[in-house]
């Protein structure tokens, strides 16, 4: 955790910091304009600031904000935003062994603020938990430092894209922005052929099923296009694990 | 323009910032160790992907709940080149403002 001096002072911190740098301007570029998106989509300034300190998830950021505008119910816009993070919950399996041995409120607070590129940097310098109380100071200090980086050019920018979105007319449409960068995260995501159907049956879904009350299209979706996968996988006799390796 | 601040629009916000730590912690929240059952593990492959999908598919061809009937709509060749520079070079700084280098002119100078 970057607030304690202790982990601050190892040179593993320094080390993360410096190796997240040259990320840090791609996300300290999305974050601008995802602030940006957020005010252009109708959200005030003090609901986007809460977003970008408290959410801290640019996607699931992302994909709320059109639900909050089409009148979803609160459980559906959680739902989406827990579905859209999921990845989040594989890595956390993965990072389990590196900080089980830490207080509750410290490994939660490490996890909190593992992102997607903190985590791909600290499992890729240590692909394997230390065992010994320098190893694990290491190990977390590098990791804190990586997230420190990306933590400081996440909210910064955004609030610097909040501040310049007043300036930004509405009918310039910026707000079109957040969804291309939710087309990037969708094409990362679709590694491999089922995902790729996936994809396309949910988007299909989503747009058929328009009509339904109180953004139910969204859920509905996901339902029909991970029953679909499913039912595929046993037909094709594809192995879901397998076909990520392609 | 600020809109001004709804309370309710405030609470989803932190139930979202429950879900970021809800699922950036999940194995790791309870002492014992334990697993997903196996059709969980398996949802896992599709329904990240899906979930975003749902999401963007209507922002892109459909204007107030209705699929367009048009070809002349700046959002389908935004997309569509954002998603050819991702497949071309990735990263989602450079998708994003490829997509918006086709999307301004189309929209603010044909008014697609």
């Amino acid at each position: 955790m970057f607030l304690s001096p202790s982990v601050r002072r190892l040179p593993q911190f320094r080390e993360g910091a410096r190796q997240m740098a040259p990320a840090a301007l791609g996300i300290g570029a999305w974050g601008l304009m995802t602030g940006v998106a957020m005010v252009k989509a109708g959200l005030s300034t003090l609901e986007s600031s809460a977003m970008t300190l408290f959410v801290y998830a640019g996607s699931s950021q992302l994909a709320a904000i059109p639900l909050f505008f089409a009148g979803a119910p609160a459980w559906v816009i959680l739902a989406t935003g827990f579905c859209v993070n999921l990845r989040f919950v594989v890595f956390s399996l993965h990072l389990r062994p590196y900080l089980m041995h830490m207080p509750r409120w410290r490994r939660m607070l490490n996890g909190y603020l593992t992102a997607d590129l903190s985590y791909a940097l600290f499992t890729g310098r240590y692909p394997i938990p230390a065992d010994t109380p320098e190893g694990r100071a290491a190990q977390e200090a590098y990791l804190a430092g990586g997230y420190f980086m990306t933590w400081c050019a996440w909210i910064g920018m955004s609030f610097v894209g909040i501040a310049l979105a007043n300036l930004i007319p509405q009918s310039w449409g910026l707000a079109f922005a957040g969804v291309l960068s939710l087309v990037a995260i969708v094409c990362s995501m679709a590694t491999s052929r089922l995902r790729v159907l996936a994809a396309l049956i949910a988007g299909a879904t989503a747009v058929l099923a328009y009509a339904l009350p109180l953004r139910l299209n969204i859920v509905v979706s996901i339902g029909v296009a991970v029953l679909a996968c499913f039912w595929l996988e046993q037909r094709l006799g594809l192995d879901p694990d397998k076909e990520d390796d392609k | 323009m600020s809109t001004s601040t709804d309370w309710w629009t405030l609470a989803v916000i932190f139930g979202l910032a429950g879900v970021s730590v809800l699922t950036r912690c999940f194995f790791f929240i309870l002492d014992r160790p334990w697993g997903l059952p196996d059709w969980a593990h398996r949802a896992l492959h599709y329904a990240p992907v899906a979930a975003l999908a749902a999401v963007i598919a209507p922002e892109i061809v459909m204007t107030q709940g209705h699929l367009i009937t048009t070809w002349h709509d700046a959002r389908l060749f935004a997309a569509a080149a954002g998603a050819a520079w991702y497949y071309w070079r990735g990263g989602v700084l450079g998708t994003m403002l490829v997509g918006m280098a086709v999307y301004l002119p189309l929209h603010l100078g044909l008014g697609w």
